[in-house]
């Protein structure tokens, strides 16, 4: 039986670990505990962009690598942990680009080993990755250069939803990022609001937006788990709090604080019990 | 977008009794607005609240027909097969017109908006590069926008290309740069020659101010019978229907993907 701790307790240290962008139920409540268990020496993917809770890992020390084509909080301006680490020198930085993320996932997604992607050729994120290649159109079909990507192989996806069935299947809706992300990883670890007792594969309407069980490694209910972002249909971004965050977090200090009163001392991560289908 | 209030402060166009002067961000949402009228399909990528503006009222001046596409949230995003489809969309040649800023830009429209320094050894850190390394290839009329014309953002030589703003022949590349829109001026780029040209200059602004704070040479305007140094033409003012609409109808629109943003600029007159 698991709940938001053992869940946590399923990511180990060394981790390639994906998240997804802000606006795609980012699973808050589990990267707090996953903070409290003290996880470290991360490889942390943001599919594409990440926000609050790249910034709350890097800050807490649990980043040893960072692969992502941009991190902000949006509204509320830069990720104040995330740019000091870069400008420390404290963060080993994979910077990409957005379709090169999805692509590489891609090919996971497929069992191949690499996945050519069209544009890039020209900017210096190319220089700086040995692991990208350019080559020639291989077809000869006049083509041109292309930039060949080697897969991107998640250990663990972890991701928050309104709701899971009593099969282990995952309601994703349109947010169908997460979909190639469970494919791509090992791993996939979901906080839901609440499990519902039917299958969703029963009816094609919620078949449609679904991420079957077969992907799905556990599941723990978290309510309220991906506040202070937000849930679609569920709850709002909380930006006046993540505004907070980014003023106080602009400090170690600061930031050391912020932990310490949100993430140590939190009490109101919910959390009961479910199993998930899967290994 | 404070910045922009910074760098065009002397925009104070002539507003009639009663209505409230034309803001900075107003005014470059409009300019950026009549580079969009009749395209099929704009898409407006993440951050970026002033051409998500200009995108929802080009398609509100142009009648049903267009199409506007916001990554941001899912208010006006069509998109439903996750965060790569837009990437795939343009990759397919299905969008006609997108928005790329630049922490740095330069002569060559080169774009960064990765950091300051030597990389890796950042001093200054940006988000990041986005999906501008692939978009600029993509989508055929790139619009660059910089509300801050200053010599720190408009530079001779970006530190760091996270798109470029040409490619040698033989890269396959149907989009890039086609616009650069800054709070003192409208720029055209030239591929070909690898060069921005002014096509006008903000109310309030001048040649001299406009040289004085960009940091790589361009061409002036061309003349009437086509050929180099043509007079400076002044950029238009909003239109009073097209500025109402925004007021009104783009800014609740907006509010739905940018709240703050809505607020922040529309809010105290609505």
């Amino acid at each position: 039986m698991e709940d938001l701790e053992s869940l946590a307790a399923r990511v180990p240290d060394g981790a390639l670990l994906a998240l997804a962008p802000e606006y795609s139920w980012v699973p808050m409540a589990l990267i707090r505990a996953l903070i409290r268990r003290r996880v470290k020496d991360l490889h942390l993917l943001t599919v594409p962009i990440g926000g609050l809770a790249a910034d709350l890992l890097i800050g807490a020390g649990a980043v040893k690598t960072l692969e992502s084509a941009a991190v902000s909080l949006g509204e509320a301006g830069p990720a104040p942990r995330f740019s000091e680490a870069v400008e420390g020198g404290a963060l080993d930085m994979r910077d990409s680009t957005c379709p090169a993320i999805h692509t590489a996932l891609q090919a996971s997604e497929k069992g191949v080993d690499f996945m050519p992607l069209g544009g890039l050729v020209g900017s210096d994120l190319v220089d700086n990755r040995d692991d990208w290649k350019v080559v020639d159109d291989p077809l000869g079909q006049g083509g041109g250069p292309v930039v060949l990507l080697p897969a991107i192989k998640p250990d663990v996806t972890v991701f928050h939803s309104p709701r899971a069935d009593t099969e282990g299947n995952v309601w994703i809706g349109r947010r169908r990022e997460l979909v190639t992300m469970a494919h791509a990883a090992a791993a996939t670890l979901v906080t839901v609001e609440a499990v519902e007792d039917r299958d969703f594969l029963d009816d094609e309407a919620t078949a449609a937006g679904t991420l079957s069980g077969l992907y799905v490694t556990a599941i723990a209910v978290a309510e309220g788990g991906a506040r202070p972002l937000g849930l679609t249909g569920h709850y709002e971004r909380d930006t006046d709090y993540i505004r907070a965050y980014a003023e106080e977090a602009k400090t170690g200090d600061g930031f050391k604080r912020y932990l310490d009163r949100e993430v140590f001392a939190e009490t109101g991560d919910e959390t009961e019990t479910e199993t998930g289908a899967g290994s | 977008m404070s910045k922009a209030e910074t760098a065009s402060s002397k925009i104070s166009p002539k507003t009639s009794p009663g209505e409230p002067a034309t803001t900075p961000e107003e005014f470059i949402i409009c300019v950026m607005a009549r580079l969009l009228e009749g395209l099929g399909h704009v898409s407006v990528g993440a951050l970026s609240p002033i051409p998500g503006c200009a995108a929802l009222l080009a398609r509100e001046v142009s009648g049903a027909g267009g199409r506007v596409s916001i990554i941001h949230g899912d208010a006006n995003n069509p998109y439903t097969d996750g965060g790569r489809e837009i990437f795939d969309c343009a990759g397919q040649g299905r969008i006609d017109a997108f928005f790329l800023g630049g922490a740095q830009i330069d002569g060559e429209a080169n774009i960064n908006l990765l950091g300051l320094g030597s990389y890796p050894k950042i001093d200054k850190r940006f988000p990041g590069s986005f999906g501008s390394a692939f978009m600029y290839f993509t989508v055929p009329k790139v619009i660059l926008f910089a509300p801050e014309h200053s010599r720190r953002v408009l530079v001779e030589r970006v530190d760091f290309i996270s798109a470029p703003g040409t490619s040698p022949p033989g890269v396959r590349r149907p989009g890039g740069p086609k616009a650069l829109v800054t709070g003192l001026c409208l720029m055209s780029f030239e591929a070909r020659k690898k060069r921005f040209r002014l096509q006008s200059v903000h109310p309030g602004h001048t040649l001299e101010e406009i040289r004085d704070n960009t940091g790589f040479d361009f061409d002036l305007p061309r003349g009437e019978d086509g050929g180099e140094g043509g007079a400076v033409p002044v950029t238009p003012e909003p239109e009073a229907e097209k500025l109402q609409m925004l007021r009104s109808t783009i800014a609740a629109e907006i509010a739905k993907t940018y709240p703050d943003f809505a607020a922040r600029v529309f809010q105290p007159r609505a």
